[in-house]
């Protein structure tokens, strides 16, 4: 790696603290802009009557000094990824949501690479086949899979697969009760993932299609590709050789953007199918009204987010040569 | 001999809703090997259909009506595909317009050439590496150990065209369409492109199509002449012949709109005090700068100055990058210059604040190369006139009928008020933008390439335009300009920029006859078929030079 | 104008057009022709559609006229989603138009500022929203304008900044024009056809939004809306699928009009980008 791209990630690094650090500081702002007591609210309704637990609070995040010191307070806690405790599980927000980090990594993950392969395969073919039934197929589809939403697609998936035709489980990340090891409970939490993954697939699948589809036909009308024609090149070749890398270029980009959105369908997902991840525990931070842990749920879901596009930017220096220079 | 490739009666038709039915009829011309052919004709004749044609580049819509293209004895109009692609880039190849699109990004130079080989024949690896390499010496391009494993972002244009044509000769073609390869390029690299195309073709005997809209790069490199006009060929012949001695009346036409590279004697001018002084004029642009590297900076304009006069024009010429738009543009306060002094007359304005400004903005204007780009679409022309009079505060019904009076003035007739932009064909449009720059009254006219997007016949008019419209009104004018052959008819003096510095200035047939910096003597012997309609020809072209003037 | 011409030549466009139409009458009058309160328990619960005459879609779990439920949530619905992205219009073409046409330092201000916003997990964002400001009609509304305008920005931003160079741009700097005229009767006007096919594609993002915040059980409490439906269904979805079914089918079609819509608009506005002139 060239001293240029390790600048260019390092100037990124340096962009995605400033975003982190603004969130960090609009968090503080929210809680305080919340009606009632800051302690009460971030101790949420179920802590309201612990006076003790409240005083704690008053302490941990100097409630009762000036705003600046507050925020000071608050910021320097983050630092330390100190969030402070959720009243009801008596347990560090940040331990608790790095407890369900992983299931929410996995759905996350399992969607986001489903969704890119088959949505950039699906937008290479519609685009080969253009005006072409399986063009006219795939532009439907995406259409209309961009078009519902999420979570009922989800309820629906749920509903045929797992009610109806009893093929899938759609509740959980794993058996309950079932206490698997090794290699069974690897495919006990597959057969798990299967539906809140292909649901939350689904959508991105849509926008990676439709993406592909139009960056392809794009690229085929550039200079180069008749340069390539004129070589002699079959249109096979010129595809895959020439266009298709190009084409692809904007779907990295959308994908790094995307990851925002991934998330909070996470949320959706992990709601109807009981995912225990971070997006699951933000429904029931909401429904509990803990507004500490649930501005801790977004302010790492945020991290993931910044972390996520950084990845994309290293990615993307990696397949364009031009980068370096046009930074 | 026996022609290489001849093309017979070959009619393209246009889709539906296109402004006219075929985009060419009826073509029929002949390609011997070893010669160049060029193929002339302005935006829209169809020169580059047969091309794109023998290519198999047509656009699907777009369908070869009757006639056939014979190659080698096969009719490549209607030879199957996998057939022709064996013909394609290994017996016939090409090269384009723009080298700055021309090639795959992605893609390392050796390997997009390495691509020819490796479709067309079985080299090995190594062999391709080294067939490769000893192309990019032949084309001329510097440390070609580095230039294969570079990306074309890190070439210019120039260079890139040398890939090009790298990419185009590997496997020695018997024919090399060349579409109009150096009409994106300055100058000098022009010069130098031609010459390696001459070259190279001279080595390897190569037939050469060369698909042109200027006159002097056929003056240069052509032994026989198609023109082009609207679809129909108009006229073929010897280069000689064509050029010097036109039969039909287009070809007559765009020759005589060809300005002579003769800069004619002109009478001084009385002594008078400058409207415009510019002293020490320097801009620089910083570019790239990041949060760790440091920016590129780049001298756009440095030390500059000069005088304009009444009734003046004072060409200012130069390649791309030789600033001499900045200067203009920093001239007019567009751009905000570093240093220096601009004086309009006694009044200096060069740091002066917008509102300080505003009085004086009105005494010089400007109008724009680009007649597509420089009129609002969504106004009107009327509005598009009157704007400025009416931001300088006149009241709009005076406005309005100023706008009238300047449409006279240009030639446009006054139902042009309320009509649109994309009514008007290019030529109307650029007399649209003097019109606007005129409505101020200004003592100064600054004309950045005012011509250079317009076709040839075109540029004579507006040229002819500018010069009554300078006279009646005592206009001082300052051309920034690109095309010598321009400059040296309309300039009273020029002044020639390198890399943001005045090299050479003076009056214009003292630099063009007795140029003394090296500089300026390389772009005058660059300039396409220089000795074409110089002077130095025939009786009959003298005749023509007195047409022109 | 041909814009209209080439709109109405699209089928598919008009067939998304005129369902929009449809809900949008259904919307403004439904709640007047058709007598029905969407709170109301009018019949035993668990009514399946087509059952009965009178609620032709039923009843929900708690015995509450379905088809009265719809009409209602096609209100809340469009309200929303129009609403929103008309907020969001309002900050994102400034702030774009701004950063666009100034650059520099401003440019760099505000694009840091939108980079902020658009890396934040939106739909997260309108959650921890609507929360803590309490859910009601406003702060559902809010939440979404906020989340949805950085796109707009952007796109302004780019708009203004490849046509603040266009000649005529600069001409009209040279006639003395104000920053203000040149920003509103220059470069607006000639930018505003990219903002209209955004805007037709952020109502249908922006109606998917309130579904999922109602379905989250963050809707607000006096307005009957689809994705409430949705959510209130959902633990009966083994007894009662039809329940959570068809508002889920109201808002896929209203959101696929849309979305049909503005790609005719893109056919129409912008024929080089789209694929009407192909090869």
């Amino acid at each position: 790696m060239s001293i240029q791209t390790l600048m260019y990630i390092g100037g990124r690094l340096i962009k995605g603290a400033i975003v982190l650090l603004v969130i960090a500081v609009f968090n503080f702002f929210l809680i305080r802009a919340a009606p009632g007591d800051p302690a009460k609210v971030m101790a949420g309704e179920a802590g309201a009557t612990d006076e003790l637990f409240l005083q704690q609070l008053r302490e941990q995040f100097g409630l009762d000094q000036p705003l600046y010191y507050q925020l000071w307070v608050y910021i320097s806690n983050l630092v330390q990824f100190d969030m402070g405790i959720t009243y009801r599980q008596q347990m560090p927000v940040f331990d608790l949501i790095m407890d369900r980090m992983p299931a929410t990594l996995l759905l996350t993950g399992a969607a986001f690479l489903l969704s890119l392969l088959i949505g950039v395969l699906a937008g290479v073919v519609a685009a080969q086949k253009h005006k072409q039934w399986a063009d006219s197929f795939i532009t439907v589809a995406a259409l209309i899979f961009y078009a519902t939403p999420l979570f009922w697609l989800a309820m629906m998936a749920a509903l045929f697969f797992s009610v109806y035709l009893n093929w899938l489980p759609s509740f959980g990340m794993e058996t309950v009760g079932a206490n698997l090891t090794g290699f069974d409970r690897f495919i006990d939490i597959m057969t798990h993932l299967i539906l809140p993954a292909a649901t939350l697939g689904l959508f991105f699948t849509a926008v990676y299609a439709r993406m592909t589809r139009a960056s392809m036909i794009e690229t085929t009308r550039m200079d180069f590709v008749k340069t390539a024609i004129a070589k002699g090149m079959t249109p096979n070749r010129v595809t895959y050789r020439h266009v298709l890398r190009n084409a692809l270029l904007p779907v990295v980009t959308l994908a790094g953007l995307q990851a925002g959105q991934l998330i909070g369908g996470a949320v959706l997902t992990e709601t109807v199918f009981a995912w225990p991840g971070i997006g699951r525990l933000m429904f029931e931070a909401l429904f509990q009204r803990d507004y500490n842990l649930l501005l801790g749920v977004f302010f790492i879901s945020s991290a993931m987010v910044v972390l996520f596009n950084l990845i994309t930017d290293v990615i993307y220096c990696v397949v364009d040569p031009r980068i370096e220079l046009s930074k | 001999m026996k022609p290489l490739l001849k093309v017979e009666n070959l009619s393209i038709r246009l889709p539906k809703g296109a402004d006219r039915e075929f985009a060419i009829t009826n073509v029929n011309y002949e390609l011997m090997p070893g010669e160049i052919l060029c193929v002339v004709g302005e935006s829209g004749s169809g020169k580059s259909m047969t091309a794109n044609a023998i290519m198999g580049l047509l656009p699907k819509a777009i369908q070869v009506e009757t006639g056939a293209i014979t190659f080698d004895g096969y009719d490549l109009v209607s030879l199957e595909e996998h057939r022709a692609r064996k013909i394609r880039g290994n017996r016939i190849s090409m090269i384009f317009q723009e080298p700055m699109t021309a090639l795959n990004p992605l893609m390392r130079v050796a390997d997009q050439i390495g691509e020819v080989f490796l479709i067309h024949t079985e080299l090995s690896k190594k062999q391709r590496h080294e067939r490769t390499l000893s192309l990019l010496k032949d084309v001329g391009l510097p440390d070609p150990e580095k230039m294969m494993s570079a990306y074309p972002h890190q070439l210019s244009g120039g260079q890139r065209q040398r890939v090009m044509i790298a990419m185009a000769l590997a496997l020695e073609p018997s024919i090399l369409i060349a579409d109009e390869p150096t009409t994106a390029l300055d100058v000098t690299t022009q010069a130098q492109i031609l010459k390696l195309i001459k070259e190279l073709q001279e080595k390897h005997n190569t037939a050469v199509m060369f698909i042109t809209h200027d006159f002097g790069v056929v003056a240069e490199i052509a032994d026989r002449v198609v023109v082009m006009e609207k679809g129909q060929m108009v006229e073929l012949g010897e280069r000689e012949a064509v050029l010097n001695n036109p039969q039909h009346s287009y070809t007559k036409k765009l020759i005589s709109a060809v300005p002579p590279l003769v800069a004619p004697e002109r009478p001084l001018l009385a002594e008078s005090a400058p409207v415009l002084t510019v002293n020490q004029l320097c801009k620089t642009y910083s570019t790239g700068g990041g949060w760790f590297s440091k920016p590129r900076i780049v001298k756009a304009a440095d030390d500059v100055s000069f005088e304009l006069h009444r009734g003046e024009t004072l060409g200012l010429v130069g390649e791309s990058g030789s600033g001499k738009s900045t200067v203009s543009r920093c001239v007019v306060r567009l751009l905000e210059s570093d240093s220096g002094e601009i004086l309009l007359g006694d009044d200096p304005i060069q740091a002066l604040d917008a509102k300080a400004l505003a009085p004086f903005r009105k005494r010089i204007q400007m109008v724009f190369q680009d007649p597509f780009a420089s009129l609002n679409p969504r106004k009107t022309i009327g509005q598009i006139i009157a704007d400025g009079p009416i931001a300088q505060g006149m009241p709009v019904a005076q406005a309005m009928q100023k706008a009238a009076e300047l449409l006279a003035l240009v030639e446009l007739p006054a139902t042009a008020l309320d009509r649109y932009p994309h009514e008007f064909s290019g030529g109307q449009r650029q007399r649209v933008g003097i019109a606007r720059a005129l409505a101020h009254d200004p003592e100064i006219l600054v004309a950045d390439e005012a011509i250079s997007a317009l076709d040839v016949s075109v540029q004579a008019q507006i040229l002819d335009l500018i010069e009554q419209l300078k006279q009646r009104l005592n206009l001082a004018v300052l051309f920034v300009v690109h095309d010598l052959r321009v400059a040296a008819q309309v300039c009273d003096r020029v002044i020639v920029m390198q890399k943001g510095r005045i090299v050479e200035a003076g009056v214009t047939k003292q630099v063009f006859e007795q140029p003394r910096h090296d500089y300026t003597k390389s772009l005058i012997a660059s300039i396409p078929g220089a000795d074409w309609r110089s002077g130095k020809t025939t009786g009959h072209a003298k005749t023509l030079e007195k047409a022109y003037a | 104008m041909n814009v209209i011409r080439a709109l109405t030549q699209n089928k598919v466009a008009m067939f998304g057009f005129a369902v929009l139409l449809l809900l949008s009458l259904i919307a403004i009058f439904g709640p007047m022709l058709y007598d029905g309160s969407p709170w109301k328990m009018v019949q035993r619960p668990f009514i399946p559609p087509f059952a009965n005459d009178r609620f032709l879609l039923g009843t929900d779990t708690l015995g509450r006229d379905v088809l009265a439920g719809l009409i209602y949530g096609a209100r809340i619905s469009l309200l929303v989603g129009l609403v929103s992205t008309v907020i969001a219009l309002l900050i994102g073409i400034p702030l774009g138009a701004y950063a666009g046409y100034f650059g520099g330092w401003v440019d760099e201000i505000l694009m840091r500022f939108t980079e902020v916003f658009q890396t934040v997990p939106s739909f997260a964002l309108a959650v921890v929203l609507v929360a803590i400001f309490e859910p009601s009609v406003y702060s559902i509304t809010g939440a979404i304008a906020i989340v949805s305008w950085p796109p707009v920005a952007r796109l302004v931003r780019g708009e203004f900044l490849a046509l603040r160079n266009q000649e005529y741009v600069l001409a009209a700097k040279l006639n003395g024009q104000s920053h203000r005229n040149i920003i509103l009767k220059e470069i607006l006007p000639n930018s505003l056809s990219p903002i209209i096919v955004l805007a037709s594609l952020m109502v249908a993002t922006a109606i998917l939004l309130e579904s999922s915040l109602s379905f989250l059980g963050l809707g607000d409490p006096e307005i009957m809306s689809w994705g409430y439906m949705i959510g209130a269904a959902k633990t009966v979805i083994r007894q009662a699928w039809w329940l959570s079914f068809i508002p889920g089918v109201a808002i896929a079609v209203t959101v696929l009009a849309l979305n049909l819509l503005g790609e005719g608009l893109n056919e129409a506005l912008n024929p080089k980008l789209s694929g009407k002139r192909e090869h």
